[in-house]
């Protein structure tokens, strides 16, 4: 198979096939906290992107170049936390400096981007899993891209569900987390096809 | 060996983290209003919440940047903060929290024995809202004393006392207590009613030896009409009294209690 199919395979594989969120129920929080409007979504979404990239690239050169030099991959869970939190506050600079609306509608759910378990889980599964540099890229990327769909997807519903007429036991979380499983049934049709 | 490996590691990497977000900090310098900080300095720096806002600094920012009422927060150097933005506040006057019962294990009895969950909310869904025999009295679980961040409120012999001294009238404890019996009084009133019962005297009289029995004789007494007897319970209101302290000679419950003096103060830290 040529380089680009293979790449763009496996970005359709890390996105959808075997969705972050969907399937393997990573990065719940901000999928639930942060999904109530689409544009909020979708700058959680790519900011999320952002840091994802950026933390597997970092991450994967520490693992490859420093932890496993030395024989000390069982540091990677910290040293990985401290390279995720420290780019997160990155971004928050930035985005605070460049964009202050979004850092704004972002609010608390930005630091908590170091807590998405999507961010970490990506970086430990290719480390795990051996990829090199082009891989994990593309995996990382393609799971950053699946949690974007999902989440703007979600965004999507809840507007569109938000004046209803929803039972009152149903009202707020519940109706969402219904939502949440319905999709993740309907992400379940993709699975096999990869 | 492996092991100084290791934390060299770690320590390398952290000061690169570190050097790194500091250099991105001061490039991506955010200019704040300087009153921002200024109003934050004058502020509880509790972050308490009792203004509605996430905390200090979200309050300070809502004052300067989005006109928010500059009033609340009832532990700020409200006079500074006016000057700050430019309007003329009254000076805060500084509130405490008050409970309204003086029904100690001591002073009432219990009717039953009351098994279930140690928290007031639970147990003011059991028959006469807990144990003791006033429904209307402190339930003594300490959920005021649990929501507290000031570590203001103690139980005592069954009975939640303020420390009048730590307390910063954020008002989470008025929230919480389901029989609504901390009031927010000004520190320096002199007198109030420690009871919240609206029972008939003889009731009050068979549940509580210390209990409003709504016997008037408090407000016939007082010289500015400052209090009022509605539902056989005594009430003072705060900004009719002189503190002549007529109505605690008068009290034959003794249920009006003289505050701001040490030797009456219920709470004796332990």
């Amino acid at each position: 198979m040529s380089g680009i199919a293979s790449c763009v395979l496996g970005i359709i594989s890390a996105a959808l096939v075997n969705n972050v969120v969907l399937s393997r129920f990573l990065g719940l929080c901000p999928f639930l906290g942060v999904s109530k409007k689409t544009s909020t979504a979708v700058g959680m979404g790519s900011a999320v992107i952002a840091v994802i990239a950026a933390s597997s690239f970092v991450t994967f050169l520490v693992n490859r170049y420093i932890l496993e030099r030395l024989g000390l991959e069982y540091l990677r869970t910290i040293v990985f936390i401290l390279i995720i939190a420290a780019l997160v506050q990155a971004v928050e600079i930035v985005l605070k400096k460049k964009m202050p609306s979004l850092y704004k509608a972002l609010g608390v759910y930005l630091p908590l981007i170091t807590t998405n378990c999507a961010v970490l889980g990506v970086a430990i599964d290719s480390a795990q899993k051996g990829y090199d540099l082009v891989n994990t890229m593309i995996y990382s990327v393609g799971t950053a891209v699946g949690f974007l769909v999902a989440i703007v997807i979600m965004a999507g519903i809840r507007e569109r569900i938000e004046h209803n007429d929803i039972p009152e036991a149903f009202k707020g979380m519940p109706i969402v987390l219904v939502t949440a499983g319905l999709m993740a049934i309907a992400f379940v049709g993709f699975s096999g096809t990869l | 060996m492996g092991i100084l490996i290791a934390a060299a590691v770690i320590a390398i990497i952290s000061v690169a983290v570190g050097v790194l977000l500091g250099v991105l900090n001061d490039r991506f310098r955010v200019e704040t209003d300087p009153r921002e900080e200024k109003v934050r300095a004058c502020l509880a720096g509790s972050n308490c919440g009792g203004c509605g806002y996430a905390g200090c600094d979200a309050y300070a920012s809502a004052i300067v940047l989005e006109g928010a009422d500059p009033s609340l927060c009832p532990s700020s150097d409200r006079e500074e903060i006016g000057k700050i933005m430019g309007v003329s506040l009254a000076p805060s006057v500084r509130l405490t929290a008050f409970v309204k019962c003086s029904g100690s294990c001591a002073k009432t009895t219990q009717d039953y024995s009351y098994f279930d969950e140690k928290d007031c909310r639970i147990a003011y869904l059991a028959p006469r809202h807990g144990a003791k025999s006033c429904s209307y009295g402190c339930c003594g679980f300490g959920t005021c004393a649990l929501v507290c961040q000031f570590d203001a409120i103690r139980i005592i012999d069954g009975l939640a006392v303020v420390d009048r001294e730590k307390c910063q009238a954020c008002g989470k404890c008025v929230g919480v207590c389901p029989n609504g019996l901390i009031e927010l009084i000004p520190y320096d009133a002199s007198y109030a009613v420690r009871c919240s019962s609206h029972a008939k005297g003889k009731l009050v009289r068979s549940a509580c030896q210390s209990g409003c029995i709504g016997c008037g004789l408090c407000s016939r007494v007082c010289p500015t009409g400052a209090i009022s007897v509605a539902g056989s319970l005594a009430s003072i209101d705060q900004t009719k009294c002189i503190a002549c302290g007529e109505c605690v000679k008068k009290c034959p419950a003794g249920i009006i209690v003289k505050l701001n003096d040490k030797a009456a103060d219920l709470f004796q830290p332990s």
